[in-house]
């Protein structure tokens, strides 16, 4: 295994371009580092992008907008007050992936790029309508994070592509976003069923409204139908009734190790209202 | 296979050494620094038995290159003491018995020593979430809270 | 000593000087210093390491193994399959040795066919990717049920034991059966009987600690073996007869043990260790990845099991009857016989039945998991119990203090209790605020009791003093829980020094005689007993030489306060004569004064405890937390009562999360699906509340000072105890484990 440090995405880049074997990317390194420790992913090209300029930065932009550097950590973005008032829900999804220790080196864009359907922060950015920049052989481009994952373990990266930095909208006024995910324990696992929910206000009014779920289906999904559920109500026990439907219905899961499909569709019904009560309540500006 | 050369510090201390970039941090501290404080439970990041910190943030060494330490600063649980006189952690891990086997407690006392760093008057649930990284199978954690929580108090009350 | 009748040990002491305090542990600086050396610390000049080739399959015939690649690769020194090891082995050896090295057949996941030995453990690992392994695949059953049913594939013909019932499945290899009354008679007093069927999966212990070893063998015969283990002395004998040396050959040196549960009761790499030493004449060292351990090393069994039993509307039990059939993985061994003998411990009753079946399937060989047997057998009858009470609308511990075993009883696998302390357990659980606590919506309190038998053991301790009138003590049973603490205050408790005086270390196999595993709840009982008649024996020599010294008889000297003294105005007018004075005369007065004891004691005495647990279930989710959580166990005598507070909070966290949790998940192709602890779920710190412990001191009759172990009994209420919570709390009665939220969410929406 080769290990390189480039100073910019362009070397970055073009050492993943030129490569041969097995290329991965190291920033956080926490899927990683798991996989070589296991033997099931030993690189031939790790390229480490922590020594590139801006990586470790969050900026607020003049427009209120963020831009959140490829190497900047869990804990780095939940101890930005900053960051936390603006987007609660993106903050706590990051913060919900593994540990202490993990959160002093996972990134969401390490978390985006291994493309498991059950990453805690993708429908937490995926909600926020995130986008990430990305540079590779065909140039400069912008992608949608909703648009990333193409399967489990897959994304619409190809060879030569590598993330340069995530945008996240500017928040503006009466809005709240949330994220929650279900699991067996109260840390340490991996999300059997993730929500997140992100809405704007007119009064009592929803106005915009975004639900994605995670670990449902082979991808990360953006149900426009449950936001649908709830844009023009009050988050009443009726919208919240249709969200909890529309979001069931959305479903496509798997059984597995971690759940079943029937337990799966009908948690991802009780988070999305879990999550959709706290967004609305961020929204109004309580917090919670 | 050509090994990296790394210069780094160690507890204050400088060090150097050659390593395999497949190496990992706990590798190296374990295997070319001799210091096997830090343990690895997994190798996966599930267990912070290896827990150490790199420029004051707390890492799972297993989910870092030897490689990547280059200039950094690591602390590890072989540090927490000040020569003879121990840390109050440790006095109290020893007095509460928050430690049965003790395979956990170097990656516990660095963690919880890095919590009472940032925050010095925890709640029970913030030291337990903390924690939630740091498997002990012997304890059922009880002593340990107890002995962080206790600790914690002792040091508001001499500083 | 007369060690075969129980009852003649107990001294009755009223007090104690160092018995029964919180001292600080011998072992504790190093510990919170990082300098503790557990298995993976060890490192030996020109030191090679080791790695493991595994069988991807459940079930598999080898055809061939290539190891010529890997044997090619620059670094590799040895490559050992199970050519290299002893022939004609039989029994548990010869299981062992087919459990860590296979012969002709994979019948694991995981399951070791060869081992290499490389210049550094990348390299090891690289060679292992190298070797290529030829199968042909055979039908698998990894399920205690599908294992039994005529149809099911024969994971070993011939290994049947003539006790199982004619007709049964070859995969059942050996059947207990046991009870005492007239079961027709019993069921027929009842007014309500309740049946049902209960299934438990396995469970890991998940000690922190992966299994390591470091070994130099020559072709001399001669060996060394640095490893984790719960019993030096067993893997001594087990590892030279694996690699075909005497046992007298081979020092084994227990390193600290990072946990071990039962789980480090028996060998995995040692003997894989000590070939590649022997094979490549250098030192070797292997540590597993917790993915092996998981995969590989010996798990608890997982069980299928039918409870029945009636009870009068005041609440007597009028008949008993369990079936316990348990998985071993592809050997023989669950301990199907000791479920069964836990199952009724408690209950004082005169119609009872018992059975037990031990089944192979396609998994590692069973290991013993803190009172192996005895939870799920708790877990099954405890929560029938249960159900009976709620039925007929009685008290849980009312009823349970009506049925309980005491002084008297017989027990359903044969016994006649001796003094035992249930009533005290159920009595301080009544008197305990928890009982009277108010409970929040959707959460129930559960109560259950859970039994183990306690072991002696083969001991063998040396105390050695020294010239400054301190002691040293060899035992040979590993510290796993802060025993070295104990002996020590044992010791002090005999000799009348100081407890910072005395020092104990876990000798190796070259220092001292053979020494049964620290396991049953066996090391302060038998370690202890067995320091405590070395001090008395060192005593003895410390009289002599005082008698000696003012020229009385021996007789005439008691031993008090640290302190020859002549026993009465009789003996003589001499001033007591302190310890430190006799043996700093030592050297002259007929040379080092030593104390010894071997012995096989049988007066273990069994334990009970009860557990109380709150439980609440999220409706929506089926997702259990532990609000709040309390042990009474009888500890005999606490002779450190924190360490024993530990071992019952230790306990109770394994049972919450074998019933909440944990569990392995097998897929179709029988291979193991939750190999990393991200997936194998033992409870984490943010999981638990604190858990309250109240020692009960019912004195055991079989130990100079009372001490009954409290190892494992902590582990057998809990399943019961929080399924009868989840019982309270939502009013789903969960028969299966774990109690995971999809399991219970699915209770929840048949209600």
């Amino acid at each position: 295994m080769k290990y390189h440090q480039p100073s910019s995405f362009a070397d970055a880049s073009a050492i993943a371009a030129g490569a041969s074997g097995v290329t991965r990317y190291l920033a956080g390194g926490t899927d990683v580092l798991v996989q070589l420790r296991a033997d099931l992913v030993t690189p031939d090209d790790l390229i480490d992008v922590k020594k590139i300029d801006g990586v470790h930065d969050i900026v607020r932009n003049s427009d209120d907008s963020w831009t959140i550097g490829v190497a900047v950590t869990g804990a780095e973005m939940s101890e930005h007050p900053a960051l936390c008032q603006d987007w609660p829900g993106v903050v706590e999804a990051m913060d919900l992936i593994g540990s202490t220790q993990v959160q002093g080196r996972a990134t969401l864009v390490g978390n985006l790029c291994n493309g498991s359907p059950a990453a805690d922060s993708v429908p937490a950015m995926v909600a926020a309508d995130i986008s990430v920049t990305v540079i590779g052989p065909k140039g400069e481009r912008t992608i949608k994070v909703e648009d990333m994952p193409t399967g489990p373990g897959r994304t619409v990266l190809e060879k030569g592509d590598i993330v340069t930095a995530v945008h996240v909208p500017s928040r503006g006024d009466n809005a709240g976003d949330a994220y929650l995910r279900f699991i067996p324990r109260t840390e340490m696992d991996i999300a059997v069923v993730g929500c997140a929910v992100n809405l704007r206000l007119d009064g009592d009014t929803i106005t915009e409204a975004r639900v994605s779920l995670g670990a449902v289906a082979p991808t990360v999904l953006l149900v426009q139908e449950a936001a649908d559920a709830i844009i023009g109500t009050t988050l009443d026990d009726k919208a919240l009734e249709a969200l909890s439907k529309a979001a069931e219905a959305a479903c496509n899961p798997i059984n597995d190790k971690r759940g079943t499909i029937e337990f799966r569709v009908e948690v991802a019904g009780v988070l999305a209202k879990r999550a959709a009560k706290i967004a609305y309540a961020r929204a109004k500006g309580k917090a919670v | 296979m050509s090994k990296i050369h790394v210069t780094t510090k160690v507890n204050g201390d400088e060090v150097e050494f050659l390593c395999d970039p497949r190496e990992t941090m706990l590798d190296v501290l374990r295997d070319h620094l001799n210091l096997t404080g830090a343990k690895e439970g997994c190798g996966t990041g599930d267990c912070g038995a290896c827990s150490v910190t790199v420029d004051g943030r707390l890492v799972c060494s297993c989910l870092m290159l030897g490689a990547e330490a280059e200039g950094k600063e690591i602390a590890t649980v072989e540090g927490i003491a000040n020569g003879e006189a121990l840390h109050p952690l440790q006095t109290k891990f020893i007095e509460y018995a928050a430690l049965q086997c003790g395979i956990c407690t170097p990656g516990i006392l660095v963690a919880a020593k890095n919590l009472l760093e940032r925050e010095p008057d925890p709640t029970e649930e913030q030291v337990r979430y903390w924690l939630a990284g740091n498997l002990c199978r012997c304890t059922g954690y009880d002593k340990i809270i107890r002995a962080v929580m206790d600790t914690a108090a002792d040091m508001r009350e001499a500083s | 000593m007369a060690l075969d009748k129980p009852g003649e040990d107990y001294e009755g002491r009223t007090s104690y000087t160092h018995v029964g305090t919180r001292v600080d542990r011998p072992d504790g600086l190093d510990k919170v210093t990082g300098r503790a050396k557990f298995g993976a610390d060890a490192h030996a000049p020109g030191m090679l390491h080791g790695a493991i080739v595994r069988s991807p399959h459940a079930h598999a015939k080898i055809l061939k193994i290539d190891t010529s690649k890997a044997e090619a690769l620059a670094g590799v020194k040895a490559v050992v399959t199970r050519a290299d090891f002893a022939t004609g082995l039989e029994g548990e050896e010869w299981n062992v040795l087919e459990n860590v090295m296979a012969s002709d057949t994979a019948l694991y996941d995981g399951h070791a066919l060869a081992a290499i030995a490389a210049t550094s453990s990348l390299i090891a690992r690289d060679a292992v990717k190298l070797v290529e392994v030829e199968y042909e695949l055979l039908p698998h059953v990894t399920d205690v049920d599908e294992a039994m049913k005529p149809d099911a594939p024969v994971i070993r013909a011939g290994q049947q034991s003539k006790l199982v019932p004619e007709g049964m499945h070859p995969n059942v290899v050996n059947y207990y059966e046991g009870g005492h009354g007239d079961m027709d008679a019993g069921f027929a007093e009842a007014d309500l009987v309740i049946e049902r069927h209960f299934t438990t999966e396995a469970a890991h212990q998940g000690y922190i600690e992966p299994h390591a070893a470091l070994a130099t063998l020559g072709a001399d015969g001669k060996g060394e073996l640095w490893c984790c283990t719960q019993g030096h002395f067993i893997v001594q004998k087990t590892c030279a007869a694996l690699v075909g040396i005497d046992t007298s050959q081979l020092r084994v040196t227990a390193s600290e043990i990072g946990g071990g549960f039962g789980g480090k009761t028996t060998v995995f790499l040692e003997p894989l260790a000590l070939a590649l030493s022997r094979k490549s004449n250098r030192p070797v060292k292997m540590v597993m990845s917790r993915s092996e351990i998981l995969r590989a090393t010996g798990p608890t069994s997982s069980a299928s099991m039918d409870i029945k039993i009636g009870m009068t509307k005041d609440g007597r039990i009028t008949a008993g009857k369990g079936v316990f059939r348990l998985q071993g993985g592809a050997f023989p061994d669950a301990p199907a016989g000791m479920a069964a003998e836990c199952s009724f411990a408690p209950y004082n009753l005169n119609a009872v039945s018992i059975e037990g079946y031990e089944v192979m399937a396609n998994r590692p060989k069973q290991a013993a998991y803190r009172a192996p047997g005895s939870p799920m057998a708790a877990f099954a009858v405890e929560s029938v119990v249960d159900e009976l009470c709620k039925a007929l609308e009685l008290d849980p511990i009312e009823t349970r203090l009506k049925n309980a075993s005491r002084e008297g009883t017989k027990a359903a696998y044969g016994p006649t209790w001796d003094r035992i302390g249930l009533v005290e357990c159920l009595e301080a659980a009544q008197a305990h605020p928890h009982m009277q606590a108010p409970l929040r919506e959707s959460e129930g309190r559960g109560v259950a009791a859970g039994f183990w038998f306690n072991h002696g053991g083969e001991t063998s301790v040396s105390l050695a003093l020294s010239e400054d009138g301190t002691a040293q003590i060899s035992v040979g049973t590993p510290d796993i829980g802060g025993s070295r603490a104990s002996m020590a205050l044992m010791a002090a408790e005999i000799l009348g020094i100081e407890y910072e005086n005395i020092r104990v270390t876990v000798a190796d196999t070259a220092t001292l005689g053979y020494n049964d595993v620290s396991h049953g709840s066996r090391v302060t009982y038998a370690s202890g007993l067995a320091t405590i008649n070395a001090a008395k024996d060192a005593v003895g020599k410390l009289c002599d030489r005082a008698a000696q010294r003012w020229g009385i008889d021996p007789e005439a000297v008691i031993w008090e306060d640290g302190c020859a003294k002549p026993a009465g105005p009789n003996a003589g007018q001499f001033d007591p004569m302190p310890l430190k004075e006799i043996t700093q005369r030592m050297g002259r007065t007929g040379g080092p004064i030593s104390g010894h004891f071997e012995a096989t004691p049988e007066g273990a005495g069994v334990s009970f405890g009860v557990h109380i647990v709150d439980a609440h279930v999220d409706r929506e989710t089926g997702k259990t937390s532990i609000d709040r959580y309390t042990v009474i166990q009888d500890a005999g005598k606490a002779v450190h009562p924190t360490y024993v507070e530990g071992q019952f909070q230790g306990g109770a966290a394994q049972g919450i999360g074998w019933a909440l949790n944990e569990e392995y998940v097998y897929g179709e192709d029988g291979r193991l699906q939750n190999t990393v602890f991200l997936d194998y779920r033992i409870p984490v710190a943010s999981d638990l509340p604190m858990i309250d412990t109240v020692i009960v001191e019912v004195p055991n009759p079989g130990h100079p000072f009372g001490v009954r172990g409290v190892g494992e009994t902590g582990i057998c209420p809990p399943l019961a105890a929080i399924a009868n919570a989840v019982s309270g709390a939502v009013g789903v009665r969960m028969t299966s484990l774990p109690m995971s939220p999809p399991k219970i969410l699915k209770a929840l929406k048949e209600q």
